[in-house]
């Protein structure tokens, strides 16, 4: 079975009429990782008997008249969000048996919709990475040529969604790790604000910059999975109180009389000349569609590496100082006292990159050093926050390109950490400035590889940005587009 | 250079990671590299400029203090490496 081309609200008309059951598209859904997923290793856990069971209450549910948004709908989501009874690894040794006690509460409010979760999906470890090559459970591939990595850190989120494995996933994105993937695979990913969705129960990385975000294979399927986990959540106290607007409402409005910004720092030499000639077709589209398109300045644009680094590995040194050996995960102890124990637990249970990130933190924010690195770095934080929030004075939403590259080979960055890092310049400053921006398809590079455009929207309007990629969607074909696999 | 082996080895002790002699001279490479990057946030005057802890401007947030079921000791306990008694199990502490 092919639901590439169905959206969810067409599978659930299906589901509803009983043309189909939901046990029926889960098997379906099972049988595509059977067959996919030796060559893309994009979950981590694949939960068969629970999916089955979920499927078969779903269909009794859908038979007595349920009107869950979700209901019987086969769902993926990364494996660092904590799920009741199912392992949460994180992509980490240190995490490899762990099993949580609770859902996290985009988890809950996937069941409360009725979807049925397949799996947990692969990822960076920690979430740390854009390429999906630093997993415990090994390298994701992109779905488009396995040779090449599907981006990161929510490779597998992404992935998955390419491959037509499942219907729609949940990823996280703390520095563009649920844009860039999905740009790399071909799919529509949406970050949105610092706020909007609850983090409770997601594995933390970087806690100001962390949120959780969906993938889907078309933009009213994304919008549908935001309204599904957006919310304030009295268990997340970054969680803001602000009512949550129905996303489908409005998603056909189109552009016509819309502002939309190029910042000029985000179209600068080296950019790869397919993401170019992509991104700028993309830009006569909106004109075409009746979007006014001006140029405009973010002029810290060129810091924002630096900055976004300096505070998530900060952030991760605080925060990963959790996997002690003591209360969860790994434990390596010979004997030599508690720090010892300390030491080879984590010595033993972390990668490379996770540990590169943990010692840069660790020294960032060490006696002497707190001032020139980690205070700087929040410092320049508040003024790239003040670019976005000037540039939005004068237009509704920004056009960017995600990557300035499509996706590169497996092997090919893992021995240059900074390398691999700018290639995160147009994903960042939107988790530093804490707004919101999505990744949807707009071309193919000459080799055939996906290209994703970004749309940068104000905080807390990811209606307004849906709205634009709905059009854009609808306009060209590029979404229509899959890998044969 | 930025920083010296030693240097990474003492941040090593904090971050309580083991390294080895190979891997701290990679480790160090890289560090300075990467703090020699960051240098670049040093071109921007931020004098008077207030730093930004989160997107979301908010200081405290407050709940009624209730009751609410625990996880329980079990739940609490099933990922522990080691427990006796209801407690977590660690090395000796104190000789």
């Amino acid at each position: 079975m092919k639901f590439h081309d169905l959206t969810i609200q067409e599978i659930r008309q299906k589901l509803r009429s009983g043309v189909l059951t939901s046990v029926e598209l889960t098997q379906a859904c099972l049988a595509r990782i059977k067959a996919t997923d030796d060559r893309l290793n994009a979950f981590i856990t694949v939960c068969e008997e629970e999916a089955l069971a979920a499927a078969a209450v779903a269909d009794q549910q859908l038979a007595a008249g349920d009107t869950g948004l979700l209901t019987g709908i086969p769902v993926a989501v990364k494996d660092i969000f904590n799920t009741l009874d199912i392992r949460t690894t994180c992509g980490s040794k240190i995490l490899a048996n762990y099993v949580s006690p609770y859902d996290a509460t985009v988890v809950a409010k996937l069941r409360q919709q009725g979807a049925v979760i397949v799996g947990k999906l692969n990822m960076d470890e920690f979430a740390m990475g854009s390429s999906s090559e630093n997993s415990a459970a090994g390298v994701v591939r992109n779905p488009w040529d396995t040779e090449r990595v599907p981006g990161g850190s929510s490779g597998g989120s992404a992935a998955a969604v390419a491959a037509g494995q499942v219907v729609a996933t949940l990823g996280t994105d703390t520095g563009g790790s649920v844009r860039q993937p999905a740009s790399h695979c071909g799919v529509v990913g949406l970050k949105p604000t610092y706020g909007r969705v609850s983090r409770y129960g997601v594995v933390a990385y970087a806690s100001s910059l962390d949120q959780v975000g969906p993938v889907a294979g078309n933009v009213e399927d994304c919008a549908l999975m935001l309204g599904v986990v957006a919310g304030y959540d009295p268990a997340d106290s970054t969680s803001v109180d602000c009512p949550v607007p129905d996303y489908l409402e409005n998603l056909k409005d189109g552009v016509a009389g819309k502002k939309i910004g190029l910042p000029k720092e985000y179209f600068i030499a080296g950019l790869d000349p397919d993401i170019k000639r992509a991104v700028e077709a993309a830009i006569e589209t909106y004109r075409q569609l009746g979007a006014e398109i001006v140029e405009v300045s973010l002029p810290h644009t060129d810091y924002s590496v630096a900055c976004y680094y300096l505070i998530a590995m900060a952030e991760a040194s605080s925060n990963l100082a959790r996997y002690d050996g003591v209360r969860f995960g790994l434990r390596k102890d010979i004997g030599k006292g508690l720090t010892g124990m300390y030491q080879q637990t984590r010595t033993a249970g972390f990668g490379d990159e996770v540990k590169r990130r943990i010692m840069l933190g660790t020294y960032a924010l060490s006696s002497g050093y707190y001032d020139a690195y980690y205070l700087k770095a929040q410092k320049v934080r508040t003024l790239i926050r003040h670019d976005f929030l000037a540039v939005f004075e004068q237009v509704d939403l920004l056009l960017t390109p995600v990557a300035p590259t499509p996706a590169f080979k497996i092997g090919e960055m893992v021995n240059d950490p900074l390398q691999m890092y700018l290639s995160d310049i147009f994903t960042v400053p939107i988790n530093l400035a804490g707004t919101c921006g999505l990744s949807l398809p707009c071309g193919l590079s000459a080799g055939g590889l996906p290209i994703g455009l970004q749309l940068i929207g104000k905080p807390f309007a990811e209606a307004d940005i849906l709205q634009a990629a709905y059009a854009f969607e609808q306009a060209t074909d590029w979404n229509a587009r899959v890998p044969k696999l | 250079m930025k920083i010296s082996e030693k240097d990474v080895e003492h941040v090593a002790r904090l971050a309580r990671l083991t390294l080895e002699p190979a891997d701290l001279t990679i480790m160090t490479g890289q560090m300075d590299a990467l703090l020699g990057y960051v240098e670049k946030l040093n071109e921007l005057d931020t004098e008077g400029v207030e730093p930004m802890a989160h997107a979301v401007p908010m200081s405290n947030a407050f709940r009624d203090d209730e009751m609410k079921p625990p996880i329980g000791i079990e739940r609490a306990l099933q990922n522990a490496p080691a427990a006796a008694a209801g407690c977590f199990k660690v090395p000796k502490i104190i000789e």
